[in-house]
């Protein structure tokens, strides 16, 4: 294998860790634009689509049982959310850092909670037989370079729910309306806009498509409690780099981190490319402290 | 009412120098180390509750201080020309140039001030200077919670790895497990969470504590009164540093290790735990949390290991949405559960609730007024 390919291989592994990066960042950017909250037990949604995968995959058999999984997982981390949020978030409106608080105590739970039920080891869920095996460059430049499909279908699904997303946010009525409390909470509630609903909405939302991550998270590595723990802080870098809630800032950002933590790797070790990541984004907010994308507005407090 | 506060405070000082003649040899031990612990708790009450920054990071600190000694306390356990056990496991020939810094007693005690101070200066000047705070900040100390937490435990040659520092036990000729040796560590502890305590309160009654709440209930109005709050912030969060390289120090004097363990993600939030149980507006507050969290833990740890972090992850949620205050308001316990019951029980009484809270809160700054009138 040659350098060429050494490095793309890294790239590869770049970006399909920008993928889950995104899919576990969108969510916390969407309730941290809309709501201005931040959700510590948004890891735990990762962990928590991993194991109803893991449950689903037990009963369900056949080609399409993963797919199942997927659909299991999104639902099940998009209940708990919403549950999350009528029970805790809507009721520390206002208090962004009491919030984060709160949630870091659910994610405790959830994290213990998953402990006592699954044990400490990780379970593991196996690839359906469609997602075996992987793409290999015979010639060129590339050749030797061999992309899993698993690692495709990450990638492919993240670029399935940003698409779904982006059509849901700017086609549909719902849509309409988190666009209308993310621009001006209170004017939208003026007309009429029921922003409860929309909080709700965002919510389980984001923490569906984090169990989504976890789902595809578990084709790659076995499921652990704390497996939300090892990704969360690379979403809450994203979400500083990426801008206050602003999806293309997430996008961007989540390639940025992904890239630069898979391809700092190739001369150091992972520990430091953790090290060198945070002084990045150090050294990144001197440059712009809002983020990549800059939402225009005039309003004083912006979070 | 000051001098019978005073009082208040001078017999319980009493009461807690007499510890080493009441308390069997085991809870003198944690008392001690918890009493070194609350001299960080009582920084953190300072950062968090005066000046409204929350660090998620602050066992960062609290290791430099720990780390910092703990070279000192590793250097004099060796014999000339020794080194330490996991450099000869890892194929360290000698000392590296920095360890060798810390042979003299007392650059190790300064440096387990200054660099947390000086650390938890420059980090915080170079994200306050650019105006990101709030939850922003929370998430950076995380982030670095985490980087040096990793970093420790991938520098094995030099740090210990995982394990940390340990195998030490005398300072300046003392023998630290000599029951003498552990007596006079639990008063100057003693002594010194006083002082820091006494400090604290002489800081929140000075232009400087006003300024913090100012920059806590509303930074913008303190900017468009000309004052510039990024110094001040920087200010008192290296002085929450300082408090926990002290206590870090402290505490790995009292308990003979230190190790990544003790300052990653968690514990770093742990920390947070003890001063908001015992109330982030209170210094002796966050005194009290940190006893009543410890020695829960203690206790919780020693009948079912697994149940402490679902104790400690309700504490989080209680204390949050019941009682914001904490222990430090807890005559305010009941009623504010009572009305949190209604609340969950009849969904449209709440919007009455509402209107009236709203209507009281009115009254009161329109007497406020009054009264400043």
């Amino acid at each position: 294998m040659g350098d060429s390919a050494v490095i793309a291989g890294q790239l590869f592994n770049g970006i399909s860790l920008a993928s889950i990066l995104l899919l576990a960042a969108l969510g916390l950017a969407l309730s941290f634009g809309v709501m201005r909250v931040i959700n510590m037990a948004h890891g735990e949604m990762l962990m928590v689509g991993g194991y109803i995968s893991y449950l689903v995959l037990r009963v369900v058999h056949g080609p399409m049982a993963f797919v199942c999984a997927l659909a299991a997982a999104f639902l099940g981390a998009a209940l708990l959310g919403g549950l999350l949020e009528l029970a805790i978030v809507r009721h520390l409106y206002g208090r962004p850092l009491d919030t984060l608080l709160a949630t870091w105590g659910i994610s405790l739970i959830l994290q213990q909670g998953a402990r006592s039920v699954f044990g400490p080891i990780g379970v593991e869920v196996t690839a359906p037989h469609w997602l075996e095996g992987s793409f290999v460059f015979e010639k060129g430049i590339l050749a030797g370079v061999s992309l899993p499909y698993v690692r495709l279908f990450i990638i492919a699904l993240a670029v399935f729910v940003l698409a779904a997303m982006g059509l849901f946010i700017a086609r549909t009525s719902w849509g309409l309306w988190l666009r209308a409390v993310h621009q001006d909470r209170e004017m939208a509630e003026a007309h009429g806009v029921n922003t409860r609903w929309v909080d709700l909405l965002v919510f389980a939302l984001g923490t569906g498509i984090a169990g989504l991550a976890g789902s595809a998270l578990a084709l790659i590595a076995p499921v652990t409690p704390t497996v939300g723990q090892s990704y969360i802080v690379y979403a809450f870098l994203v979400v500083i780099v990426g801008g206050l809630g602003s999806l293309l800032g997430t996008i961007l950002a989540a390639v940025l981190v992904g890239l630069f933590s898979s391809s700092v790797q190739i001369f150091t070790s992972v520990s430091l490319a953790d090290v060198l990541l945070l002084v990045v984004v150090v050294i990144f907010i001197q440059f712009r402290p809002r983020g990549i994308v800059l939402r225009q507005s005039r309003a004083l407090e912006e979070g | 009412m000051r001098i019978a506060k005073g009082l208040g405070y001078a017999v319980l000082l009493l009461l807690l120098g007499t510890a080493p003649y009441l308390l069997s040899s085991y809870h003198l031990s944690l008392l001690g180390r918890f009493l070194a612990l609350s001299i960080l708790a009582l920084g953190l009450a300072l950062v968090w509750g005066w000046g409204g920054i929350l660090s998620l990071g602050q066992g960062v600190f609290f290791g430099l201080g720990g780390y910092a000694l703990a070279l000192h306390l590793k250097l004099v356990a060796l014999g000339p020309g020794e080194l330490p056990d996991f450099m000869v496991w890892t194929g360290m020939d000698h000392l590296p140039w920095w360890w060798d810094l810390f042979h003299h007693a007392g650059f190790a005690l300064a440096a387990a001030v200054l660099v947390p101070t000086v650390a938890a200066a420059g980090f915080s000047w170079l994200v306050f200077h650019r105006r990101v705070g709030g939850v922003y900040f929370a998430l950076i100390t995380q982030a670095l919670a985490l980087a040096f937490a990793t970093l420790l435990i991938s520098q094995q040659p030099y740090t210990g790895g995982f394990n940390g520092l340990t195998d030490y036990s005398t300072l300046l000729g003392v023998q630290l497990n000599d029951p003498a040796a552990q007596r006079g560590l639990y008063w100057i502890t003693l002594a010194l969470l006083a002082l820091v305590f006494a400090l604290g309160r002489w800081l929140v009654s000075t232009d400087f504590g006003r300024i913090l709440v100012a920059i806590r209930d509303g930074e913008n109005r303190l900017r468009f009164l000309g004052y510039n709050p990024a110094p001040y912030k920087v200010a008192v969060f290296a002085l929450g540093g300082a408090l926990a390289g002290i206590a870090g120090a402290l505490f790995t004097l009292h308990v003979g290790v230190i190790s990544p363990a003790m300052i990653g993600v968690v514990p770093s939030i742990e920390m947070v735990v003890w001063v908001a149980v015992g109330g982030r507006k209170s210094l002796l507050g966050a005194i009290v949390g940190t006893l009543v969290v410890n020695f829960g833990k203690d206790w919780v740890s020693s009948a079912m290991p697994e149940l402490w972090l679902f104790v400690m992850g309700l504490l989080f949620v209680m204390v949050v949405m019941v009682l914001p205050q904490g222990l430090s308001s807890i005559k305010d316990f009941l009623p504010r559960l009572r009305s949190v019951l209604s609340k969950l029980r009849s969904p449209q009484k709440k919007k009455q609730d509402k209107a009236v809270r709203k209507a009281s809160v009115h009254a009161q700054s329109l007497g406020c007024e009054a009264q400043n009138d």
